[in-house]
């Protein structure tokens, strides 16, 4: 009885950080500069792809190439921020969502023209591999080193929102972005840098997300909806909030998952649209 | 007395005119219109396509409705499409196979639950709105996938017996009758978002896209013209799903999809928004390109399509049909 | 009419308006009547809490306690619509206007509100050519000319201001709250607005709502001034202009504007 209790609990932690992960960027795009970038979950992609790639054809080892995922997607997001989104900063919310879908599809269309529709698998190191016996349960290794990754990266995030000059102009600048700009701030240059960081995350989410969860190029459409509830049902540009909501959404799948099958996804949505009519703006959202 | 009376001042006349001159047939409506009619003559192979298309079309004009006019984004609009065409099914099923009536049924069932889900939605916007409506759509699918034994599940709904449109015309394979039906209705229905559009009640909604805050200082109530908004949309969608239910005589449990909501903005947005002649012309678009290229490689279809909807986002040309206004305009000018 | 008539109805009254938000106390116990066809006027230094009171007037935000009374009927509780369809109007003090659409388009949206015809999606505007010629009319009372069928977009500040007394006048008020009706407009341009607003109808109550002094000494009958959330004090503008607390708190901060 407690054995899969618990058991849950730790795969649905290590499945809500991987969601984290991809969403902690989104949620600072959205509250931030209210750009409602759908195309989150391609740059999740690229890392994964990134780290399958890398394996495969460079034969670099797993824990190498997750920071090269990471890099890799945040120079993306670099790009695509500076080229394109830029222009639809404080625009219609409709163009934004139609401009990040247009992308979603192209990247799904390159994903299947560089690597094919079939999943890719991907092997890690043996030291991963295993399980481990924590207590009264067998856990998977890499879930742990999941949580603990997850973890300490959540642990520098918060302290770096919180302690550093920069966390504390993003927070003054998603608080009241006009008054950050009287103060004399350049909020644009703040809002790439958070940009590239929040891609930096998501391609790190990607590329430890592939073992767990596979990777075909529909990713980014499959975890388009999971990313915006988490955003969304958090409060957008709380970084607590993303959190917290990301990991009971892990929870609530794995362990709905595994109790009540036949249910599908239906318990989630409908949570979730009753969260929302009930606060709007969201958990931990003003 | 007699000479206070209150004349007809010739700006009046102006005035009058400027509204006629708003709600006047344009000319891209008049060539889709004749275009479409004229494409049962010559296309005579591809009456199911274009069927279809016309459907699509008309589903488009609901969702222009709700975001080209009142500004309300939703991004499971596929929820009501499904929930109408479902109806349509269910009835021809269970022996109630008048298409009519399954059009009606359609229309009440759909127009129903977007009547609920308008009392839901009134109060969101941004983030939240985009991610309730997309939720509702979710939640369609996944009910109508776990309750097979009304819905057939993954199978779709079988054993659908369409009667012969007013008793007097079968349904046949080669889609004749099924088009010239879905026109007729389709036209209809058109006519009737026109006539809503070029209504106080659309000029309402007009005003709620481009200042909701100043609207209920006119003495008008947001809450009560969105939820009528919605209502109606939802129940266009539902006869748009009935239709293609009892021209295909089928229903799969695609048409709740998530990819069904989504091609249905792009459309709109392909055809150019907050006009409703653009929501045709975007289907059609959009229907018979997505059957040549799908069938060369759908990945290529992804690619283009994705592309395709970025330039336009980009260009701010306000789609197809914005494109030919200019256009249009241009020529006119250059006489 | 008789204008020397004993004291004409009141239309609009506060009794003991209180709103706080949280520990913040923003307004305190006012308590005003306006009556039929005033020139009244409320001032108050930036800050005195008069964008607050107009919501709370509106209907945009409840009281905390206190009540709102529109010709004598208690309003308290209804939506911001709902007080306009009994007669009260308002304009913004930051234009809030339909950019798309023309100020004939506008102002016909107002009266076929004010008509009832709103709510039938299937009456053609066309032939609302009765709401049509009173928007037409009522936009030439304000020499609105060709502008009338351009964007509103298009047109110039001064004249946006303008629209925004047309659109509130639509709705055939009996209270017209004016929230700062030149705000932004050049001293030069802004004779067109004040020449509008003194040719008001005579039977209509309005209370300007006002940041500068001088623009409200030439219309208001009374003066109202609120400081700090209160009423400081009330009376015609001569007794305004020699009250000492009201030269301390209030034109002390005027000589600076």
């Amino acid at each position: 009885m407690i054995g899969p209790l618990v058991n849950i609990l730790i795969n649905g932690l290590a499945y809500g950080v991987l969601l984290f992960l991809m969403a902690g960027g989104l949620s600072v795009t959205m509250g931030l500069m209210g750009f409602a970038n759908l195309a989150h979950g391609s740059l999740a992609m690229l890392g994964g792809y990134i780290v399958v790639g890398l394996m495969r054809d460079y034969h670099w080892p797993f824990l190498l190439t997750l920071p090269a995922a990471a890099i890799g997607a945040a120079i993306a997001g670099w790009i695509v921020e500076r080229t394109i989104f830029k222009r639809f900063y404080g625009g219609k919310e409709l163009d934004q969502v139609l401009l990040t879908i247009g992308i979603v599809s192209m990247t799904v269309a390159i994903a299947t023209y560089v690597w094919g529709s079939t999943p890719q698998p991907v092997r890690v190191p043996e030291f991963l591999d295993g399980r481990v016996h924590v207590g009264i349960v067998d856990v998977g290794t890499y879930r742990l080193f999941l949580i603990l990754l997850g973890g300490l990266l959540t642990l520098g995030l918060v302290l770096g929102i919180e302690r550093t000059t920069f966390g504390a102009k993003i927070r003054a600048a998603v608080d009241n972005r006009r008054m950050t700009v009287s103060c004399g701030i350049n909020v644009d240059r703040l809002f790439t840098l958070a940009f590239a960081i929040g891609s930096a995350l998501a391609g790190l989410g990607g590329g430890l997300a592939v073992y767990l969860v596979g990777l075909d190029p529909s990713f980014p459409v499959k975890y388009l909806v999971y990313l915006l509830i988490v955003v969304v049902v958090g409060g957008l540009g709380s970084i607590q909030g993303t959190l917290l909501a990301a990991i009971a959404l892990g929870i609530c799948d794995v362990a709905g998952k595994y109790y009540v099958p036949e249910a599908g996804a239906f318990v989630l949505y409908a949570v979730t649209v009753l969260l929302l009519l009930w606060r709007p703006q969201g958990i931990f959202g003003r | 007395m007699v000479a206070l009376a209150p004349r007809i001042p010739a700006p009046s006349v102006v005035a009058r005119h400027l509204f006629l001159r708003r709600s006047r047939w344009r000319w891209e409506e008049i060539a889709f219109w004749l275009i479409a009619a004229a494409s049962f003559f010559l296309f005579p192979g591809h009456h199911v396509l274009i069927t279809q298309a016309l459907i699509s079309g008309l589903f488009v004009v609901s969702l222009d409705l709700l975001l080209g006019y009142s500004g309300i984004a939703s991004m499971g609009h596929a929820a009501f499409f499904g929930i109408g065409a479902y109806t349509a099914g269910i009835l021809a099923q269970q022996g109630w196979g008048d298409p009519l009536l399954g059009l009606i049924g359609g229309a009440i069932v759909a127009g129903a639950f977007g009547a609920l889900c308008s009392l839901l939605v009134a109060r969101l916007h941004g983030a939240a709105l985009l991610t309730v409506t997309l939720g509702i759509g979710l939640l369609c699918y996944e009910l109508a996938n776990k309750w097979s034994s009304l819905t057939g599940g993954d199978d779709g709904l079988q054993g659908m017996i369409v009667q012969p449109v007013l008793g007097l015309f079968a349904f046949d394979i080669d889609g004749n009758v099924g088009f010239i039906y879905a026109f007729v209705v389709i036209f209809i229905f058109y006519l009737l978002a026109r006539r809503l559009v070029n209504s106080p009640f659309g000029l309402a909604l007009t005003g709620i896209r481009e200042n909701i805050r100043r609207v209920p200082a006119l003495g008008i109530s947001v809450r009560f013209q969105l939820m009528m908004a919605f209502t109606i949309s939802a129940a266009v969608a539902g006869v748009a799903g009935a239709l293609l239910a009892e021209t295909t005589q089928y229903v799969a449990l695609e048409v709740l999809s998530f990819d069904r909501s989504i091609s249905v903005l792009i459309m709109l947005v392909l055809g150019g928004i907050g006009n409703l002649v653009g929501g045709m012309v975007g289907a059609m678009v959009f229907i018979v390109a997505r059957d040549q290229l799908a069938a060369v490689n759908p990945v290529y279809w992804n690619f283009w399509l994705g592309l395709i909807l970025c330039v336009v986002v980009m260009s701010g040309a306000g789609g197809i049909v914005g494109f030919l206004r200019r256009l249009g305009d241009r020529i006119g000018n250059g006489r | 009419m008789n204008i020397n008539s004993a004291s004409p109805e009141t239309v609009l009254e506060t009794r003991g308006l209180h709103k706080s938000f949280g520990a913040l106390r923003v307004t305190q116990d006012v308590s005003f009547r306006l009556p039929q066809g005033a020139r009244y006027a409320l001032i108050g230094p930036n800050g005195a809490g008069k964008s607050t009171l107009i919501n709370l007037l509106t209907g945009v935000l409840a009281p905390s306690s206190g009540t709102v009374l529109l010709n004598g009927s208690d309003v308290t509780r209804l939506r911001p619509e709902e007080r306009v369809r009994r007669g009260l109007a308002r304009t913004f003090q930051i234009n809030t206007l339909f950019p798309e659409l023309s100020p004939l388009e506008a102002a016909t949206l107002a009266i076929c509100q004010r008509r009832g015809l709103c709510i039938n999606p299937f009456r053609a505007l066309s032939g609302c050519d009765d709401a049509i010629d009173e928007a037409q009319a009522l936009l030439a009372d304000f020499d609105f000319g060709d502008d009338a069928g351009r964007p509103t977009h298009e047109l110039p500040y001064g004249r946006q201001r303008l629209l925004e007394i047309v659109l509130a006048l639509a709705a055939k008020p009996k209270v017209l709250l004016l929230d700062e009706p030149a705000a932004g407009v050049p001293q030069q341009e802004s004779a067109e607005i004040f020449t509008a607003i003194e040719a008001l109808p005579s039977d209509v109550a309005v209370l300007f709502i006002e940041h500068d002094m001088d623009v409200v000494f030439r219309f208001a009958q009374r003066i109202t001034v609120l400081v700090a959330g209160r009423i400081l004090c009330e009376g015609t503008p001569d007794e305004i202009a020699n009250h000492p607390e009201v030269r301390e708190v209030y034109l002390g901060d005027g000589e600076n504007v």
